[in-house]
C-alpha cells in the first residue's frame, strides 16, 4: 500500500513536470527552438510571483492573474527582439544565445534577490489532503496541480488542432515564406507562440513556488526534467508529453523511496534506459 | 484608358551573386489574363516571386492599383489582394485539405470566394477534406493550392507552373476551371511551360529568355516562328 | 605535371614565429615568474586547451555540447581515485585518466548521439548531471562534500614545493601545446578536410562517401581524452574536490563557451584570443560577482547576434591572417 502511494505521489508530481515540458514542446514544435533559459523562466515566473503576493497580498495560486501576461508579455518581447534574430538552419545561435540568457536570468535573479531560499505559502490547501480509501491518499495540492496540468495539456492541443491560430502556428513551422503568403507576419506568429509558452511557464513557476523552495539556481534542473519529459513522451506529442512526465515522477519516487540519495539519479537512469530502447520517444509524431 | 491593375517596372531580382532578372517590365490590365513564358533558368519564378514579395525589389519596381509595393512585405501584399499559387504547390503538409483551404482565407478578405465556392470549383476535394493535403494526387494537390490562393478573395491572381508533374488530362480539367475564376473579376498572371495551354488560356503572352523579356504581344498574334525564338534565344 | 598542396600564407609563417617566440618565453617562465603568475598562466593554458577542445567538438564536428564538464569531473575523479586507492604516481595517473575517459565516452556517445541538435545538447546536460550524482555517491572519496588529496600524493611530484609548482606549470605548459598542435594537424589532414565538408553540408558530405558517424565519435572521444586531462590537471593544482567544484556548468562550460563565442569559433585561434579577452575581464571585473556573470552573458549574446564570427572572425575576414598554416591550395610542380 505504501508503494502505491509512492507511485500515486510520482503519477502527480509527474503533472508539474508535463507543465515543465509543455512549454519547451511546443516552441520546439513551431519554432524549432530549444530554449536553454526554459527552466530559468520558470523560476523567474516563480519570483514574479513572489513579488505579486508580497506587494498585492493575494494568494499565490490567484497571482496567477498577474504573473501569467506578464510572462506572456516578456515572452513576446524576448521572441521578436532576440531570439527571432538567431531562428535560421544553424542551431548555434539560439543555443548559445539562450544559453547567455540563463546565465543572465540566474545572476539577475541573485543579484536581486540573494540566494536564499523561499517558498510561497498557499494556506490551508498545502496540507488538506483527500482520502481515496485503503490508505491511499492524496494532497489537495497535488491533485490540483495534476488536474491543472492536464487542462493546460488539453487546452494546448485543442488550440493547436482547432483554432486559426493553432493552424497558423503548424503552417508557419511547415513552411515559413508560404505562411506568408497567408497574410500571416512570420515575427508575430513565432512571437506569440513564445508568449503562450511562457504563459504555461508562469503556471508551472507558480506552483512550482507553492510546492517547494526555490532560488535562483534550481532552473537547469527544471529545464532537464522538462527535456527528459518530452523526449521520453515522443517528441510532437503533448499527451506524450504528459505520459513522459509522469514516468519521470514515478521513476523519482521509487528512487527517493529506495534512497533519498536516488531520487534525482533514478529520473536519469529511466531517461537514458528510454533513450536506449526506443529513442524515438513512446509516443512519436515528429522525427525531430 | 484605365489604369492597369499591375505594373512590373524594369524589374531587376538576384539570389545573392547570381542576377535573375533584368530589366523585366511588365503589365496588365483589370480582368485580363497574361502568360509568362520561357525555359527553365528564364526567371519566370522569380517574376512571380517578385509581385508576391517573396524577393525583395526596388519601391517603385512593382505596382499595384496605381501604388508602389516594392518595399511591402510579403504578408501584406496579399492583404492588398495578391496571391500566389507556389511553384510545387507547396501545401502544408500539417495541415488538412480543408485546414489549408482555411488558412488560405485567414485574412478574412470580402470577396466571392468561400469554402463551399471553392468544393463548387473542385468537388473532388469535398469528399477528402480531413485527409492530410499532401496525401492527395498531384492534380488534387494543385486544385488545393489553387483554392487556398482564391480563398483570400484576390484582385490578382498569379500560377506559378500549375501544369508541373501532372499528367495532361488533369492540366486540362484544371485549365477548364480558369473561365470560371477569370469569371469573377480576377486578373491572372500564368507561368508555364506547356506553351499551347499558355497561348490557349491567355490574351497576352511575355516570353523570358535569360531574365530579360525576348517577346510580348497579343497570344492570338505571335507566330509560331517567334515565339520559337524568343523562347530559346535562337 | 604534379599537384601539391601549400598550407602556410604569409601572415602564418608570422604566426607560427609568433607562436614559437611565445612559447620559448613560456617555457621559461619558471625563472622570470612569481608563484602567482605561473598559477594564472596554468589556469590560462587550461582554458585555452578548454576551449580549443570544445571549439573542435562544436565549431568544427557540429557537436554542440554544453556537457564537457561531465569529462572535467571524470578526469578529475579519476586521478583523486587512481592516486589514493591504487597508489598511482600523480604524473601518470594524468593520461591514464583520460584514456579511461576515452572508454567511457564510447557507451555516452552511443547513446546521446540518438539526439539531434538543440536535444543532444541538453542530452550532454543530463549525462554530466548523471556523472555528478555518481560522484556524489562515491564516499570512498568524499562523497557529496568532497576530498583533499593527502600531502603524501603531492610531495610524490617533487621534493621541494618550488618544483612542484614548476612541474605542475610544465605539464600544463606541455598538455596545452600538444593539443593545440594535434588539432592543427588534424585540420591539416584529410580528416580536417573531411570535417570542413561536414560542418558546411552534412548531407553532402555523407554522399561523398565520408563516414561522418565516425568521424563525429572520434572527435566526441578524442576531446573527451583531452577534457579529462586538463580536469585532472587541474584539481592536481587545486588539490581539493568535490562534486559540485568538479562538475561546475559555469566554470567548464559557460566560460569556455563565451571565450570560443567571443573569440571566434570554428577558427583554431579563437579560443586562444578568446582566453585572453576573458582573462583580461577577470582581473578588472571579477569584483562584481554575479554581476560580472551577467555581463558576461550579455557579450556573448551580442557577440552572437552581431559578430557570430568572434573576435579573431573578424579579423580573419578583414585581412585574411592566420596564425597558424591551415590554409589549402593546390600548387602544381611542372
Amino acid at each position: 500500500m505504501e508503494w502505491l502511494n509512492i507511485i500515486l505521489q510520482g503519477i502527480l508530481v509527474g503533472g508539474l513536470y508535463a507543465m515543465f515540458a509543455a512549454g519547451l514542446s511546443l516552441i520546439f514544435g513551431v519554432m524549432r527552438l530549444v530554449n536553454i533559459a526554459h527552466g530559468d523562466l520558470i523560476v523567474l515566473a516563480a519570483y514574479v510571483a513572489l513579488v505579486v503576493t508580497d506587494t498585492l497580498g493575494l494568494n499565490p495560486l490567484l497571482s496567477l492573474v498577474v504573473v501569467v501576461p506578464v510572462m506572456a508579455l516578456i515572452g513576446y518581447a524576448l521572441q521578436r527582439l532576440v531570439l527571432n534574430r538567431t531562428l535560421g538552419d544553424d542551431l548555434l545561435p539560439p543555443l548559445l544565445v539562450t544559453f547567455g540568457l540563463s546565465v543572465i536570468i540566474q545572476n539577475g535573479l541573485l543579484e536581486l534577490f540573494t540566494a536564499d531560499s523561499r517558498k510561497l505559502q498557499a494556506g490551508a490547501i498545502e496540507t488538506a489532503s483527500i482520502h481515496l480509501g485503503g490508505g491511499l491518499a492524496v494532497g489537495t495540492l497535488p491533485l490540483l496541480q495534476f488536474a491543472v496540468a492536464v487542462a493546460v495539456i488539453g487546452g494546448l492541443q485543442v488550440l493547436f488542432y482547432r483554432t486559426a491560430l493553432g493552424r497558423a502556428f503548424r503552417a508557419t513551422s511547415d513552411d515559413q515564406p508560404v505562411a506568408q503568403l497567408m497574410g500571416l507576419d512570420n515575427r508575430h506568429v513565432f512571437a506569440l507562440a513564445m508568449a503562450l509558452s511562457l504563459a504555461v511557464v508562469a503556471i508551472a513557476g507558480v506552483f512550482l513556488a507553492v510546492r517547494a523552495n526555490f532560488d535562483p539556481s534550481i532552473g537547469p534542473a527544471r529545464l532537464i526534467f522538462g527535456f527528459e519529459a518530452v523526449i521520453m513522451g515522443g517528441l510532437g506529442s503533448l499527451w506524450g508529453t504528459l505520459a513522459g512526465g509522469i514516468i519521470l515522477g514515478v521513476a523519482q519516487a521509487i528512487g527517493a523511496q529506495l534512497d533519498p540519495g536516488w531520487q534525482l539519479l533514478a529520473g536519469h537512469i529511466a531517461f537514458l534506459v528510454v533513450l536506449a530502447l526506443r529513442p524515438e520517444g513512446l509516443f512519436p509524431k515528429v522525427q525531430g | 484608358m484605365p489604369e492597369p491593375l499591375l505594373e512590373v517596372h524594369a524589374l531587376d531580382a538576384g539570389y545573392g551573386d547570381f542576377q535573375a532578372l533584368f530589366g523585366v517590365s511588365l503589365t496588365l490590365a483589370a480582368g485580363q489574363v497574361v502568360a509568362v513564358i520561357g525555359a527553365n533558368g528564364a526567371g519566370k519564378s522569380t517574376l512571380l516571386k517578385s509581385i508576391a514579395g517573396l524577393m525583395p525589389s526596388r519601391r517603385d519596381a512593382v505596382m499595384f492599383e496605381g501604388a508602389a509595393i516594392g518595399d511591402v512585405p510579403a504578408h501584406r501584399r496579399v492583404a492588398r489582394g495578391i496571391a500566389l499559387v507556389p511553384e510545387g504547390r507547396r501545401l502544408f503538409p500539417s495541415l488538412t485539405v480543408e485546414e489549408n483551404l482555411l488558412i488560405g482565407g485567414q485574412l478574412g478578405r470580402a470577396g466571392p470566394w468561400t469554402l463551399a465556392r471553392i468544393h463548387e470549383l473542385f468537388p473532388v476535394l469535398s469528399e477528402r477534406r480531413a485527409m492530410p493535403a499532401t496525401s492527395l494526387s498531384g492534380g488534387q494537390q494543385q486544385m488545393v493550392a489553387i483554392g487556398r490562393a482564391l480563398m483570400s478573395n484576390p484582385k490578382l491572381l498569379l500560377c506559378d507552373e500549375i501544369s508541373l508533374g501532372l499528367a495532361p488530362i488533369v492540366v486540362r480539367e484544371i485549365y477548364a476551371r480558369l473561365p470560371a475564376i477569370v469569371g469573377q473579376g480576377l486578373s491572372v498572371v500564368i507561368v508555364e511551360q506547356d506553351i499551347v495551354q499558355a497561348l490557349a488560356a491567355a490574351a497576352q503572352v511575355y516570353c523570358l529568355q535569360e531574365g530579360r523579356v525576348a517577346l510580348h504581344g497579343a497570344a492570338s498574334s505571335l507566330t509560331r516562328e517567334a515565339i520559337s525564338a524568343a523562347y530559346f534565344g535562337v | 605535371m604534379s599537384v601539391k598542396v601549400a598550407h602556410a600564407t604569409p601572415s602564418s609563417r608570422i604566426g607560427v614565429a609568433v607562436f614559437v617566440i611565445g612559447l620559448l618565453m613560456l617555457a621559461a617562465a619558471p625563472y622570470w615568474g612569481d608563484r602567482q603568475s605561473l598559477r594564472l598562466l596554468a589556469e590560462i593554458f587550461a582554458y585555452v586547451a578548454l576551449a580549443s577542445l570544445w571549439n573542435l567538438l562544436a565549431g568544427y564536428a557540429g557537436l554542440v555540447s554544453v556537457g564537457q564538464q561531465a569529462y572535467v569531473g571524470f578526469g578529475a575523479y579519476l586521478l583523486f581515485a587512481l592516486t589514493m586507492l591504487l597508489d598511482i604516481p600523480p604524473l601518470a595517473a594524468i593520461p591514464l585518466a583520460g584514456l579511461a575517459a576515452a572508454i567511457v565516452a564510447v557507451p555516452v556517445a552511443a547513446l546521446i548521439f540518438r539526439l539531434r541538435g538543440h536535444y543532444f545538447a541538453i542530452g550532454t546536460w543530463v549525462v554530466a548531471e548523471v556523472f555528478r550524482l555518481l560522484a556524489a555517491q562515491v564516499s570512498v572519496l568524499g562523497g557529496g562534500s568532497g576530498i583533499s588529496l593527502p600531502i603524501s600524493i603531492i610531495t610524490a611530484i617533487a621534493p621541494t614545493r618550488q618544483w612542484r609548482e614548476f612541474i605542475i606549470y610544465w605539464v600544463a605548459l606541455a598538455l596545452v601545446v600538444a593539443i593545440l598542435l594535434l588539432i592543427v594537424w588534424l585540420l591539416r589532414s584529410r580528416y580536417g578536410l573531411a570535417l570542413t565538408a561536414i560542418r558546411d553540408n552534412e548531407l553532402a558530405a555523407r554522399s561523398n562517401g565520408i563516414d561522418v558517424r565516425r568521424i563525429k565519435l572520434a572527435i566526441y572521444v578524442g576531446v573527451a581524452f583531452g577534457t579529462a586531462m586538463i580536469g585532472a590537471l587541474i584539481f592536481l593544482q587545486k588539490i581539493r574536490i568535490s562534486p559540485d567544484t568538479a562538475f561546475s556548468v559555469n566554470d567548464w562550460t559557460a566560460f569556455v563557451i563565451f571565450i570560443t563565442v567571443i573569440g571566434g569559433i570554428g577558427r583554431v585561434e579563437g579560443p586562444i584570443i578568446g582566453t585572453v579577452v576573458f582573462f583580461l575581464l577577470r582581473q578588472t571585473l571579477a569584483d562584481l560577482g554575479s554581476l560580472y556573470l551577467l555581463m558576461l552573458g550579455a557579450v556573448a549574446i551580442v557577440v552572437m547576434l552581431k559578430a557570430p564570427k568572434g573576435i579573431w572572425g573578424l579579423i580573419a575576414e578583414k585581412f585574411g591572417w592566420q596564425m597558424f598554416p591551415l590554409e589549402r591550395r593546390l600548387t602544381t610542380l611542372v
